[in-house]
């Protein structure tokens, strides 16, 4: 396949699947705000555009003002934010044009079909009254084109592509997270069974859609190390970091097998797998959250870097 | 009675002297539309309302729409669909593939003489001035015969007819004819919609054209190619009023869409930067104006082509189709010898038939044009997609006028062309069944091992009552078009 079209359909993939986790960040806002005080809403909302990386870009638009109105319509649709949901998914489409002769006509349609459902859906404002089955429709035309993927795609080097790209903005997006909320998951006993801290919990795990699960392993209780060790290292959980490097190591390890050989982003991801599967929890608490954290996101980024360049995505 | 059940109300009037393909009003219906008249009978009008909307969702669904040039960069509008099929029997399509497959012949032979021995310009038959001046004709083409001694790998016929056997060629498309896209996603859409129909009423399949097409490329390789040759399509890029179309073909072929920022001459081939290096391709259906296709030896600042591709294929190392330099052969100066051009290599008469056409360039031409403007369709020599053109009947005295001073300005720009009565089909408006004028653009194929022509083509209907110009650009949608089967 060609290079340019390799690059085409990693950040189709990519963007389809960074859409889809916003949609869950909100969700887990949207739902704060509903439960908690004003300031706790607020705190929240400031939270999710931080994990976006668009707080600069929203404190020059809306100064101090977190409401939920202005931030999810910021994130959403606003035209002033170039890295809003509907651009997102718009981005995705364009790219899934470029690629459309290497994307199955199902694949395709899903995506097409998606992006027009949304741009209805945000041509308006969103309002509370709506916000919850607009951020419902995102997450399902996401799921739509991944289960096209999956059930129409041939196992080529095409589908490495797009499921490497899925893996590594899915791992980006929860290290993001902890990354904002790490400070919550440190041992600390003073904190320890207050709600708020329960709460708080709550929401990191609902960011990932991971209440569920998390509640389901743990009969419901919750503790701070156990939930970073969930999100972290648990490989059955799909979008735990262990779980998303799993499934790209074995994506990078076909398209070796493909190309006959092996290249930078494949050195890189054997180092990346040393670091996690090396370290416990405790370790990764010892030597510090945050700092692993950090770490996880540049070396998730320079795998990125190498597959393009090892695959001459633009030259 | 035709148009005038219960349910669909009565045909509007059809303009002066036009034959209608379904069928006179009051009169019987036409053989060609007999079993799918019965049919839509049958039919309650709400429910084919309702199918026309679905069948517009269906097209935006698959994506396929066109670009416009100057507007918004993302927008994308759809070809109008009308979902009255445009019907053609059997034996009247085995007359126009007859003609077609000699006119398409005669038009490669015309090019090789053209760019070898010239044979009739000597004969006198074609003056030389037409080409020696004029852009489409490339020197660098001089002495070269292309793989296969093939020029117009694709051509797209445009035909319109005024009478049961009267089909005339408006327009030979022997550059990079568009809209076969549209003859298939079509046949798909009526297909999705009116699944019973197809049973009731056989229709030749048109569904295999891109097998035909990788075929055929593929036959036109040349002597350096594997056993299985490489073809891509090379697009201008997503922006690009087809892209939707290159796509389209590549994907349904097989074949790598490739873009300029792909491509690069490396060891004396063409090759394309793969996520495993470079590799060669063997054949560019290239979807790029010939001024484009190579910075080095055409328009420098061109960012579409691939620099150094002439050479490549000056060496024989790749296949270009359709050959640079064939659009010589569809230029509306040129077209009005196609009658010479198809007896002078074919030694027949040709069997369809030529518009007759005044070149303004002559003297007394100009005179008869002049002197009858207000009757005459006018179009520019290197116009395309109707823009630039005048039609006599429907213009106002004003843009008569200011007409008049372009052709006397600059005389060789124009020719003239009588204002053929177009024949109709009806189409599913807002009030029922209205008749509008339509062509027809057949889709042909050539390689060495053959002329293949796929049954039908694409119907193109210009949607505004009495309008006469049919194409996208300009208002004009488009209809399936079926060959029945016998």
């Amino acid at each position: 396949m060609l290079g340019r079209t390799a690059n085409g359909i990693f950040w189709m993939f990519r963007y389809l699947e960074r859409a889809e986790n916003t949609a869950r960040l909100l969700d887990a806002g949207f739902r704060m705000a509903l439960t908690r005080g004003a300031e706790e809403a607020t705190e929240e909302w400031k939270s999710v555009i931080t994990t976006l990386g668009q707080r600069s870009r929203y404190d020059a638009l809306h100064g101090g003002e977190y409401s939920l109105y202005q931030v999810c319509n910021f994130v959403l649709r606003d035209k002033d934010n170039p890295e809003n949901v509907m651009a997102t998914i718009e981005a995705a489409r364009t790219n899934a044009r470029l690629c459309r002769s290497s994307i199955t006509a199902e694949v395709w349609e899903a995506v097409n079909e998606g992006y027009m459902t949304l741009t209805e859906l945000l041509a308006r404002p969103v309002r509370e009254s709506n916000l919850g089955a607009v951020l419902s429709a995102i997450r399902r035309e996401a799921t739509l084109v991944r289960g096209a993927t999956y059930g129409s795609m041939l196992r080529n080097e095409i589908y490495n592509f797009a499921r490497a790209a899925t893996f590594i903005e899915r791992a980006d997006n929860t290290a993001r997270i902890l990354d904002v909320k790490y400070y919550l998951l440190l041992p600390s006993l003073a904190y320890v069974g207050s709600s708020l801290d329960t709460a708080q919990w709550d929401t990191v795990l609902r960011s990932l859609s991971a209440e569920r699960a998390y509640r389901w392993l743990n009969r419901g209780q919750m503790d701070p190390r156990g939930i970073a060790q969930f999100l972290i290292l648990d490989e059955r959980f799909p979008r735990s970091l262990s779980f998303c490097y799993i499934a790209l190591r074995n994506n990078l390890a076909d398209l070796a097998r493909f190309h006959g050989h092996e290249g930078r982003s494949h050195e890189l991801m054997r180092e990346a797998d040393q670091r996690r599967t090396s370290m416990t929890i405790q370790e990764i608490f010892d030597r510090g959250l945050h700092q692993f954290v950090v770490d996880f996101i540049a070396s998730n980024r320079a795998i990125a870097d190498a597959i393009a360049e090892d695959y001459r995505f633009t030259g | 009675m035709l148009h005038c059940s219960k349910n669909w109300g009565m045909m509007s009037s059809l303009p002066r002297k036009s034959f209608d393909e379904m069928g006179e009003p009051g009169g019987a219906v036409r053989e060609a539309y007999r079993a799918y008249h019965e049919w839509l009978q049958q039919q309650d009008e709400k429910w084919v309302r309702r199918k026309s909307a679905e069948a517009e969702r269906f097209f935006r669904l698959t994506g396929i729409t066109f670009n416009v040039y100057g507007a918004d960069a993302a927008e994308e509008r759809l070809i109008p669909f009308d979902i009255v099929p445009r019907i053609i029997t059997g034996a009247e399509w085995r007359r126009l593939s007859r003609g077609i497959e000699q006119r398409v012949r005669a038009i490669n032979a015309f090019m090789h003489d053209l760019y070898h021995r010239q044979e009739i310009i000597r004969s006198g038959r074609l003056p030389e001035r037409l080409f020696r001046n004029n852009a489409a004709w490339l020197p660098q083409m001089v002495g070269f015969t292309p793989p296969g001694n093939v020029y117009t790998h694709i051509v797209g016929i445009d035909l319109v007819r005024t009478g049961p056997d009267e089909f005339f060629v408006l327009e030979d498309n022997a550059r990079t004819p568009s809209g076969v896209s549209y003859m298939l996603q079509n046949r798909e859409t009526m297909m999705a919609m009116f699944p019973e129909l197809f049973q009731r009423v056989r229709v030749q399949p048109v569904s295999d054209y891109p097998r035909r097409l990788a075929k055929s490329l593929a036959a036109c390789a040349p002597p350096s190619a594997g056993r299985n040759p490489v073809v891509a399509v090379l697009t201008p890029g997503i922006y690009n009023s087809a892209y939707f179309e290159h796509a389209f073909l590549a994907d349904q072929m097989g074949a790598e869409l490739v873009e300029s920022s792909d491509l690069r001459v490396v060891e004396g081939r063409v090759q394309m930067r793969t996520t495993a290096g470079y590799q060669p391709i063997d054949v560019l259906y290239r979807r790029v104006d010939d001024d484009y296709l190579d910075p080095l030896t055409f328009k420098p600042d061109s960012v579409l082509g691939v620099p150094g591709i002439m050479d490549v294929y000056r060496a024989g190392r790749i296949t270009i189709a359709n050959a640079p330099g064939t659009g010589i052969s569809d230029d509306k100066a040129i077209y009005s010898f196609m009658p010479e051009i198809v007896e002078f290599y074919t030694g027949e008469r040709p069997i369809l038939k030529n518009v007759e056409t005044w070149r303004c360039a002559d003297p007394d031409s100009l005179k008869y044009v002049l002197d009858n403007l207000s009757e005459l369709v006018v179009k520019e020599v290197h116009g395309s997609g109707g823009y630039g053109m005048l039609v006599g009947p429907a213009a106002t005295k004003r843009e008569l006028a200011a007409f008049r001073k372009k052709i006397e300005a600059r005389p060789d720009n124009y020719i003239a062309q009588p204002t053929l009565a177009l024949s109709t089909c009806p189409v599913f408006t807002s009030r029922g069944l209205a008749p509008r004028h339509v062509d027809l653009r057949p889709f042909v194929l050539v390689s060495p091992e053959g002329i293949d022509i796929t049954p039908g083509g694409l119907t193109r209907v210009a949607l505004k009552k009495g309008s006469l110009v049919v194409n996208s650009s300009q208002g004009g949608g488009t209809k399936d078009s079926w060959v029945l089967a016998d």
